[in-house]
């Protein structure tokens, strides 16, 4: 099993949640981040004081899938949150070692 | 019946009643000579207006300074701001009270030290009760209407010393300040025999009572305390500039009880400074937002919200004087030189004033107190009074206007000492300062 974690622009998450929805995948969990790589920040004024903000606000998903689904999962993420400018994101695999779903007690991959 | 019907019907009825009234009137004639002598001296249209104004007053500070100052500091600070502004107005409200109004208005016109303070004739309102009068209003409410300006001068200092400072050191220091200068200079200016008084120094609401006092009081701790941590080298951004827009709305709309309720009376100067705190914070808040479009590439909200502020505290000691042209020349002017105030002094002069209360409140009460001696000038559209000559007013306002600066800063740099020295120190340690002080302080979150 793999832990598939994409960092994406925050306007591409509904474009992203169709296309894995449209591969069979149905569950995932988002959170708000901030973070940075190429994409330079921006600065912000205040009474005159100015501030460079180096962090932008971006959008981490986590999706535990079965090995023979990562990569295409990882394609149609990298399609769906790609809009070409700088800043776009990173998409990372992991392996995951065990799933558990906590209402029935089932685990590995009849849990995904 | 039909409506026709009952128009003339009650067309009738009126008429009769009318027609009936010269006998009421003969009936009660009599008996009103006698209540008449004591009962005139009060006019309740202006005492209706005089509490009005007051409650205007009592939101300028509670909740618009406290939202104003609150949004403007760091999630982490902002119950800490609140609470400052909230417990000081407090705190004042009772000192005025209880000495406060005495020393301010009461004592003997002239001798001894009656120019600077007045004396303790007044103590816990001994001499004042719901049936004394002052001018055409209950002295009670003169007595009110005052202390809201008492507690909003004091609490304006909290944006000064915000987000570093023990919580009883300010309530401390708060009221020493209080003791020393408001009141000396409150007495000063507007009582009959206060040394600007006689000078004849104008100051309508308390451009110099409130602002200048306040604006370097603040200027004077913020540099005694020190920077806050990380100042200059991390960004310190506003937390919620919706909270200052809402607090610069509440200034705004209560000042007009700020400005025209210092009328003292539902009268034309009344309505005349009424206008001037439409028009002057207008113009200071496009000019403040114009001045930074050209000079930073940004109109900023903030930017709009200060600088009516600024709009609106120079033409504190002008409304009432001030024609409605002048209003908004001095509006203008003061948008721009507290902006520059802001934004090139303060960084050049690398002191901390968190929340830019000499900035704005300092410099445009220094602006508005010099400001007045033009905008007063009849050939300029004034209210000054007969026999106005505006070098003459210039120079008294000037006069004024240093005398305030340096016995504020005087006094708050003694107070500062001695509250130091009384609570071992004024700022909180390092660790509740990065903790901030709603966590360390007052043990609350204000967002859970």
């Amino acid at each position: 099993m793999k832990l598939v974690i994409a960092i994406i622009k925050p306007s591409r998450l509904e474009e992203v949640r169709q296309a894995l929805n449209s591969l069979d995948v149905h569950g995932m969990t988002v959170t708000e981040v901030k973070g940075y790589g190429r994409q330079k920040g921006h600065s912000e004024i205040y009474r005159g004081t100015e501030y460079a903000v180096h962090f932008l606000p971006k959008l981490k998903i986590e999706i535990a899938v079965d090995d023979a689904i990562a990569d295409s999962v990882s394609s149609a993420i990298r399609d769906a949150a790609q809009t070409g400018r700088i800043g776009d994101g990173k998409i990372f695999i992991l392996d995951l070692l065990a799933v558990t779903r906590i209402r029935t007690g089932e685990t590995g991959a009849s849990a995904l | 019946m039909s409506l026709k019907t009952s128009k003339i019907l009650g067309s009738a009825a009126l008429a009769s009643l009318l027609l009936a009234l010269p006998a009421f009137g003969q009936e009660v004639a009599a008996e009103v000579p006698a209540a008449i002598e004591e009962v005139a001296a009060i006019d309740t249209g202006d005492t209706a207006w005089m509490l009005v104004s007051t409650i205007l007053v009592i939101l300028m500070t509670i909740p618009g300074l406290a939202l104003f100052y609150g949004g403007l500091v760091r999630s982490k600070n902002i119950l800490s701001v609140l609470t400052q502004v909230f417990a000081g107005f407090a705190l004042i409200a009772l000192l005025w009270v209880t000495y406060g109004y005495s020393l301010a208005f009461a004592g003997p016109t002239e001798g001894g030290l009656s120019a600077f303070i007045g004396d303790f004739s007044n103590f816990l309102l001994g001499a004042t009760g719901p049936d004394s009068v002052s001018g055409t209003i209950p002295e009670l409410v003169f007595v009110v209407f005052q202390l809201t300006f008492a507690c909003i001068t004091a609490t304006l200092i909290v944006g000064g010393i915000a987000e570093r400072m023990k919580f009883g050191a300010v309530m401390a220091f708060l009221a020493i300040w209080f003791t020393f200068s408001y009141l000396p200079i409150a007495h000063m200016v507007w009582s009959g025999a206060g040394l600007f008084f006689q000078m004849g120094a104008l100051d309508f609401a308390g451009g110099t009572v409130v602002h200048i006092n306040s604006g370097v009081a603040a200027l004077v701790a913020a540099i005694v305390l020190g920077p806050r941590l990380g100042y200059m080298k991390e960004p310190i951004a506003p937390h919620n500039l919706v909270f200052v827009f809402i607090g610069a709305s509440l200034l705004w709309v209560g000042w007009f009880g700020f400005n025209a309720g210092s009328a003292l009376a539902a009268n034309g100067t009344a309505a005349q400074a009424f206008l001037n705190t439409v028009t002057a914070p207008a113009a200071a808040a496009l000019a403040w937002a114009l001045g930074e479009k050209i000079t930073r590439g940004h109109a900023s909200a903030l930017g709009a919200f200060s600088g009516a502020v600024a709009g609106l505290v120079a033409i504190t000691p002008a409304a009432g004087f001030s024609g409605t042209f002048g209003a908004i020349v001095l509006g203008a002017v003061a948008g721009l030189v507290c902006l520059w105030a802001v934004v090139t002094l303060k960084p050049m002069l690398k002191y901390d004033d968190s929340l830019d209360v000499f900035g704005i409140h300092g410099i445009g009460g220094i602006v508005g107190a010099i400001g007045t001696a033009f905008v007063a000038d009849p050939a300029l559209g004034g209210f000054g009074a007969e026999g106005y000559a505006l070098g003459g007013q210039l120079v008294t306002q000037v006069l004024a206007v240093v005398v305030a600066i340096v016995w504020s800063a005087l006094v708050t740099l003694v107070a500062l000492l001695i509250v130091k020295a009384l609570f071992g120190g004024l700022r909180v340690s390092d660790a509740s300062e990065s903790d901030g002080l709603d966590l360390s302080t007052h043990g609350e979150r204000a967002y859970n």
